[in-house]
């Protein structure tokens, strides 16, 4: 519909600003990964049958008979004020913790609807805490599409979970590492930050939603996904200090990142360097092997996960890929900075959509490979292009050096594929 | 406000797409927040589709609340015309734009677009998907169908062969892609042409056609009976009543067709010839004999339902022991049929209630959808899907219809591949000592299969490792799985003693779950603390068929 062009604050990079229809997800999404990071914490969505049908279909994850997320599905009655939405909502908690007594927190999540309606879960959350407490503590926090794109769940989950954290004393110094990672990354990481030297690293979200890190003065955060900026902002509130870095994808990357974590806590550059330098050319010798399907390829991407920034940063330097358009449902510049400056002079970089508009931009470049969302994967494979389907960049493990080489690959791999097919 | 789990239906304007993208050169704009875009990877991802669904969203954000999301909607209706300038154009809200009551319709209309606009009002907190795709086919039908009845009337062609459009295959629908290919050639064999198929593949200039047709054929009932309804007393068109799911049902669809169209069966070859399957001798040959009396549990939509219970019962030998449905529309329908059964309709939309019902029931084979599959695994029950909501295992590569003649040697397949195979049963029973067969071993069926190959000296004749033709006979698990997990729940009550437990060991492990389920809900009930080896016998006796 409408696109402006204005010249990005912090470098000259051309940012293509667009208002129209957009193909994302909303925040709800962010379910699929939460519920599986904390195995105590249970997600209700107060929603329609939309949502409802959103987190089945796009998670494809089935295979629990009973998941730890469900819908409070509003109907007629609520709308009309028959029934009093509070009262239901106290009914259909009470009916879930009864059934599902190992539930330590419950997550009140906001939808688009709940949001029009003005449905007040903070208010609903409190009341219903007190009710449970203290074997189940309730929060809330908005899913909806109207106010959260895709990953920005999880960001509106964690900032939820910010006032329930502990303080720490000014004087203890600590790492806290913030976004969901799986358990086999936190544990890479936490021996590669303990070899450094940095014994209190605590990450965030908890494995256990009940054993909260705590924070103060001395805590320093490192933001372990590019989504998180309101967390960021409410840990910095607590009086935490933001470690800025890069994000830890590819060699380059996870080294920038500990650099940042182990500077941030005066050590040596040199100590880093005797800790990463194996692990790092193992990943460069993972990245090495992938480098030939990738280098000069032309790649597009569309915005979906908000990890667009980060991996298109890998995609350049690390693989030698060639940016036709990064695109990003959003410009969240307090934690994307240092990977902008990475980012190659003149990348075109798109904030929001318009998605006909990029189809007809990716369309007339032909790019070898093209990073979006599902709704748009088959129809352009059709068109002849190939795609690499960004949803599973959030599900798979890709942090860290020894998943390098398996993130480079991800990339690879459809270009692998067109290249052996005869059909 | 309802507590939901899974849900068999989406939302109402889901159905409303499946109806747009079936057609051809029909565009759906809808008023809608970001989020609900996630329903275009239905059709590209799930059902593999290689375009777009003709869907624009108007993905409203809130800072638009503030201002004009009417404007907005305008705006994506303009655009969407001008970009792809369809025949007519769909315009209604999802569940959150029909809070914000914008009136997509009247928006439209103002736009003056020189395209028929066709309002849609779904309302997304009363209703479901199927009944959204019903109501968006009668609405575009009744707008698109402008012909005065006495003028279609006089332009049906005496004496020319007999027509009939064939009515309610959708995009997303359970196998519909090939149902329509193979009563399409049913009807072809009896002597009828089809005029126009709808809303699957069809053009707005083809729904305005509709009403030349002789009469119309309702494939899914769900989707098409409103609309066949309001063609039959506009234009006096008939409809057919039965969907030809079995063999059975294929012969009353034929006569019934026949009768419509008045031809004499006779003269195309016989209603034998016409109907006929391999299902029959199939079900007759002696390695179908251990199918006799097999408990199977159905639940789908209310078609392929009803017709499952037919099949089930009447041309397989099983036993219907439960049979419901998630379509609330047509609730009556299901419970007439599971009169007929003498069971009593499970009317649900509630996954758990339908687990609960599954796990009481105990059934040898559940006939379900994707959800009563999981169901099924959990609880080490074979499993065959039978109807939608729609799953990637869906839309198989080959050819494979549920109705017509072809579909009822697929439903045999299908339903009859997760259950052991005759003579293997056999052969189990005859080497049960064997190592083979010994605790931990596991079914060819088991995905983890971890046995060592059965030689050929030991069994000869059966193949055990033959493929599967269903991907989710993949998926049943050996009974073993479920003998821990339910007897924790029970054995507080009654105690299996050491020579009851041996005496348990030596059951084929494939009845070994049954058995001790079985035997211990009858200790259970007669108040026994302690299970001996009469009591097992008791049991076997008592629910031994």
């Amino acid at each position: 519909m409408t696109a402006t062009a204005a010249a990005c604050i912090d470098r000259s990079l051309p940012v293509l600003r667009e208002r129209g229809q957009r193909e994302v997800f909303c925040g709800l999404t962010g379910i699929v990964w939460l519920h599986r990071k904390m195995q105590d914490a249970f997600f209700l969505v107060v929603g329609s049958r939309t949502c409802a049908h959103l987190i089945q279909s796009a998670a494809g994850v089935m295979i629990f008979a009973e998941p730890r997320f469900a819908t409070a599905i509003l109907d007629e009655r609520d709308l009309a004020g028959l029934a009093d939405c509070n009262d239901e909502l106290d009914r259909v908690v009470t009916q879930l913790l009864q059934r599902r007594p190992e539930i330590r927190t419950l997550f009140l999540v906001g939808s688009c609807p709940s949001e029009v309606i003005k449905l007040d879960l903070s208010r609903a959350a409190s009341r219903l805490s007190q009710n449970f407490s203290p074997r189940v503590r309730v929060l809330n926090y908005s899913g909806s599409g109207i106010e959260t794109t895709f990953t920005q769940g999880e960001d509106a989950c964690l900032t939820s979970m910010v006032p329930e954290m502990g303080s720490a004393p000014a004087t203890e110094n600590s790492l806290l590492v913030v976004g969901t990672l799986p358990d086999i990354i936190e544990d890479q990481f936490a021996r590669l930050f303990s070899a450094m030297g940095i014994e209190n690293v605590q990450f965030f979200p908890p494995k256990t939603s009940t054993v909260l890190p705590t924070v103060g003065r001395g805590t320093r955060v490192l933001l372990a996904q590019p989504f998180l900026g309101e967390t960021l902002r409410a840990l910095l509130k607590r009086g935490a200090s933001h470690v800025p870095s890069v994000f830890p994808f590819g060699a380059e990357g996870t080294t920038a990142w500990l650099l940042a974590a182990a500077q941030s806590f005066g050590i040596a550059a040199d100590t880093v360097a005797e800790v990463t330098a194996l692990p790092e050319r193992r990943a460069r010798a993972a990245l090495a092997r992938q480098k030939p399907n990738l280098v000069g390829r032309r790649v597009f991407l569309f915005p979906d996960s908000q990890l667009e920034i980060p991996l298109a940063r890998f995609l350049s330097r690390e693989l030698g890929v060639e940016l036709i358009e990064v695109g990003t449902p959003y410009l969240d510049r307090q934690t994307v900075a240092a990977e902008l400056d990475w980012l190659p002079d003149n990348t075109q970089v798109s904030e929001g959509q318009d998605v006909d508009a990029q189809l007809d931009r990716c369309r007339a470049a032909r790019p070898d490979l093209v990073v979006c969302g599902l709704g748009l994967a088959n129809p352009l494979e059709a068109e002849g292009m190939m795609t690499k389907w960004s949803i599973e960049l959030v599900f798979s493990p890709i942090h860290g050096y020894e998943q390098a080489g398996d993130l480079a690959e991800l990339f690879a791999r459809p270009l692998d594929r067109r290249a052996r097919l005869a059909v | 406000m309802k507590l939901s789990v899974w849900t068999y239906e989406g939302p109402p304007h889901v159905g409303a797409m499946r109806i747009a993208t079936s057609m051809t050169g029909i565009h759906y704009v809808l008023h809608a927040p970001q989020g609900d875009t996630y329903a275009d990877l239905l059709f590209t991802m799930i059902e593999r589709r290689d375009t777009r669904p003709p869907v624009t969203y108007t993905t409203f954000q809130a800072r638009d609340l503030g201002s004009d999301t009417a404007d907005l909607f305008q705006r994506a209706a303009r655009d969407a015309y001008d970009r792809f300038k369809p025949d007519a154009m769909l315009v209604g809200a999802s569940c959150t734009a029909e809070l914000i009551q914008d009136d997509p319709g009247g928006l439209t209309k103002a736009l003056n677009l020189p395209v028929p606009v066709i309002p849609l009002e779904l309302p997304a907190y009363q209703r479901k998907e199927n009944w959204g795709a019903s109501e968006t086919l009668y609405q575009l039908v009744r707008t698109l169908c402008v012909a005065a009845p006495a003028s279609v009337r006089a332009g049906r062609a005496i004496g020319a062969r007999p027509r009939c459009n064939v009515l309610g295959s959708t995009a997303l629908g359970f196998r519909n892609r090939d149902d329509v290919v193979e009563v399409t050639k049913l009807l072809n064999r009896i002597g009828i042409d089809v005029s126009v198929c709808a809303p699957m593949g069809a053009t707005a200039a083809d729904i305005a056609r509709l009403p030349e047709a002789d009469f119309n054929v309702v494939l899914y009932p769900e989707i098409a009976r409103t609309t066949a309804a309001w063609l039959e007393r506009t234009y006096g068109q008939r409809m057919t009543k039965t969907v030809p799911l079995g063999v059975g049902a294929i012969r009353d669809f034929v006569q019934e067709v026949a009768a419509l169209a008045s031809i004499d069966l006779e003269t195309v070859g016989g209603l034998d010839a016409i109907a006929s399957s391999r299902l029959p001798w199939y079900s007759r040959s002696v390695d179908s004999t251990y199918l006799t009396g097999k408990r199977v549990f159905i639940f789908g939509d209310a078609t392929h339902a009803i017709a499952a219970a037919r099949i089930a019962r009447d041309e397989l030998g099983f036993t219907v022991v439960g049979l419901g449905t998630y379509s609330r529309e047509q609730a009556r329908d299901v419970r007439d049929a599971a009169a007929l059964y003498g069971v009593e309709a499970l009317i649900s939309d509630d996954y758990l209630e339908v687990e609960t019902k599954v796990a009481e029931l105990a059934p040898e084979l559940v006939l379900g959808t994707q959800m009563e599959r999981h169901i099924a695994k959990r609880l080490g029950i074979p499993c065959a899907v039978i109807s939608g909501p729609f799953h990637v295992q869906d839309a198989p590569a080959r050819y494979s219809p549920q109705m017509g003649p072809e579909g009822t040697n697929v439903i045999f397949d299908t339903w009859v591949h997760p259950l052991m195979m005759g003579l293997e049963e056999h052969l189990l029973t005859m080497f049960r000592e064997d190592f083979e067969f010994a605790d931990g071993t596991r079914s060819h069926l088991h995905e983890k299969a971890v046995v060592p190959r059965l030689h050929t000296a030991t069994a000869p004749t059966v193949v055990l490792d033959e493929d599967s033709q269903e991907p989710v006979t993949a998926d049943v698990v050996a009974v073993e799985d479920l003998v821990d997990e339910a007897s924790a729940e029970v054995s507080v009550v009654a105690r299996w003693g050491p020579d009851a437990e041996r005496e348990l060991g030596k059951i084929p492990f494939f009845v070994r779950g049954k058995a001790r389920r079985n035997t211990e809900r009858f200790a259970v009930e007669r108040g026994l603390g302690l299970i001996t080896v009469d009591t097992l016998y008791e049991a076997k006796a008592h629910f031994g068929r």
